[in-house]
């Protein structure tokens, strides 16, 4: 199968590339950043997903199946950016899936689009509504990308479409919006809040993703790994400090005193947790974790 | 630190509750072994030496699977839930876990949203429940909700209406309903007034004010009277006629449960 990346550069993208490869599929990546000690096989063209050379390798290459990455966070761009990126790039791709006889497609989304809430459930299913562009403003371009590429199971359906909300993902390599948060040795919480925070192993990541490629996963799901753990005891397993603020403190020193620089509205998401239900991805692929939460944290920071 | 506040009878129980904790001592539903340690011995106190409970028809709770234990909501503040929770680990063979459907405010205010979802209890949502129960565990209901608690002292036996959510979900899930009376609520919390303005500061349905001013109860011995199970027949898609004649019979049940309780109380005074 000859599968077409993109986002390519990004960290768990590469770790998607190299396991296809060494199993033997044909993997080619779009992205505007390098990948300067790419595996001999997988060809990285450097532009820019949203403009005209990167229809030209889905026109030349004929991809059979394309995995959206070229996503981007508040921790790598601005705000006019992110949209651009999120919400236009995946159109792009959509379009040229559609149109270059892509057989299936893969959008890796976030599990945080359902939003942190004080009155939402615990074990979000699909069905629930995508809540994050009223809690969190900041997330609201990748709530429209999760759903406009929903849109394409009955815009598109010659492209099998999946999308996937992945949780956190955590590990050797420290990249990732949790591992961002997670980043310095002192970690900033909301006093009197502790929410539980679910993430997998990017080594499991990947698997689940290989997974809805092998099984032609098709509609919206939950990908999640080992249970919930709340933020006190992840800051400690990864050997951090915990620093609890109060509540109106917490928007005034983030990107301070080292502390990580988010958006003042990721408050909800440091009070109120986001646990989302994976057994419909489970059901359709067969997909188990390898990494427990222990593991899991132990590997992001023994790294 | 908090461990030496655990006592011997807690730990004890502790390692024979229903709860499946991994090894960091925190089962899916973020249950934290490490809270509710010293959470349950506050409660233990309070049962034993401060309410003084005495429960009655304890046997009628499974000692396994999914239940709901549904009774009588007064005194201001939820005094009688913690002692519900305490009489099931305490005085139940084997130890159960109760939980709670919590008022949508508290998990808005610091400490308290931390704490209540350390020890199980969640918000108040029909999807919390419906999981609980699927994951067998015991789920406490108070279908007066706020208004049960709200009930001045003039009020505290009356019932007020019931929601009918819980019957509904007690059939979707075949979960059989164990009601119980509270007796003591009232007198221990004796509520006659409603202070709004710091109500709408706390964001809480109501803020109740004593004859003494503070909202703290009095060591008032309290009791609990369980009955036996009910089981109604459906899958909770029945008609509203339907639900509401079996959501009268668990309110007539407690009733009954609560004026013989009542009767009790006042022969123990």
């Amino acid at each position: 199968m000859k599968v077409l990346i993109t986002g390519i550069s990004g960290s768990l993208a590469r770790g998607l590339a190299t396991r296809l490869a060494s199993a033997g599929h044909t993997v080619i990546g779009i992205d505007r950043r390098p990948w300067p000690d790419a595996p001999r096989g997988i060809d990285v063209f450097r532009v820019d997903v949203r403009k005209r050379p990167a229809e030209d390798v889905f026109r030349t290459h004929r991809p059979d199946a394309v995995v959206h990455m070229a996503t981007v966070t508040y921790f790598t761009a601005r705000r006019d950016e992110r949209t651009r990126i999120n919400l236009g790039g995946t159109q792009a791709v959509w379009h040229h899936c559609a149109r270059y006889g892509v057989k299936q497609a893969l959008f890796i989304g976030r599990h945080t689009v359902y939003g942190a809430a004080p009155d939402a459930p615990l074990y979000r299913t699909e069905d629930e509504p995508l809540l994050a562009g009223t809690t969190f403003p900041d997330l609201a371009d990748l709530v429209a990308a999760d759903l406009w590429a929903g849109n394409a199971l009955w815009r598109s359906p010659d492209v099998r479409t999946a999308v996937l909300r992945m949780v956190y993902t955590l590990g050797p390599s420290r990249r990732g919006t949790l591992a961002s948060y997670l980043g310095g040795a002192r970690v900033p919480m909301v006093l009197g809040y502790d929410p539980l925070f679910q993430f997998m192993h990017e080594h499991d990541a990947i698997s689940a993703i290989v997974a809805a490629l092998e099984h032609q996963a098709h509609g919206m799901f939950n990908v999640a790994g080992p249970q919930p753990v709340p933020l006190s005891f992840l800051c400690r397993a990864t050997g951090r400090t915990a620093v609890p603020l109060p509540g109106p403190v917490f928007p005034r020193v983030l990107g301070r005193l080292g502390f990580p620089r988010m958006p003042s509205a990721s408050i909800n998401h440091v009070k109120y947790p986001i646990v989302v239900d994976d057994a419909a991805f489970r059901a359709a692929t067969g997909f188990a974790p390898e990494y427990d939460e222990s593991k899991t944290m132990d590997a992001f920071r023994w790294a | 630190m908090l461990n030496r506040l655990v006592s011997p009878t807690v730990a004890e129980r502790l390692e024979r509750i229903d709860v499946p904790f991994n090894r960091l001592g925190l089962d899916p539903l973020g249950i934290s072994r490490r809270h509710l340690g010293p959470f349950l011995s506050g409660l233990e106190l309070l049962y034993r030496r401060y309410f003084r409970v005495t429960a009655v028809g304890i046997e009628h709770v499974p000692s396994a699977g999914r239940a709901m234990v549904v009774g009588n909501h007064s005194g201001g503040l939820p005094v009688d839930g913690g002692m519900v929770m305490a009489s099931l680990f305490l005085d139940h063979e084997p130890p159960r876990l109760v939980h709670g459907m919590v008022e949508k405010f508290a998990n808005n205010l610091p400490f308290l949203s931390e704490w209540f979802s350390r020890v199980g209890q969640l918000t108040g949502l029909p999807e919390h429940a419906v999981r609980m129960l699927e994951r067998e565990r015991v789920l406490m209901v108070f279908p007066e909700g706020a208004r049960g608690t709200a009930k001045l002292y003039k009020d505290r036996y009356t019932l007020v209406r019931f929601g009918t959510g819980f019957v509904r979900i007690a059939l979707q899930t075949g979960t059989p309903i164990v009601p119980f009376a509270f007796i003591g609520g009232g007198e221990a919390l004796p509520v006659v007034y409603h202070f709004d303005l710091l109500a709408k500061v706390f964001r809480a349905p109501y803020f109740p004010v004593t004859p003494y001013g503070l909202p703290l109860p009095l060591p008032v011995p309290c009791r609990i009277h369980y009955g036996e199970a009910m089981r109604f027949e459906g899958d909770g898609t029945e008609p509203d006629d339907v639900i509401d004649g079996y959501v009268k019979q668990v309110r007539d049940r407690i009733a009954a449960l609560t004026e013989e309780g009542r009767a009790a109380w006042e022969a123990a005074r």
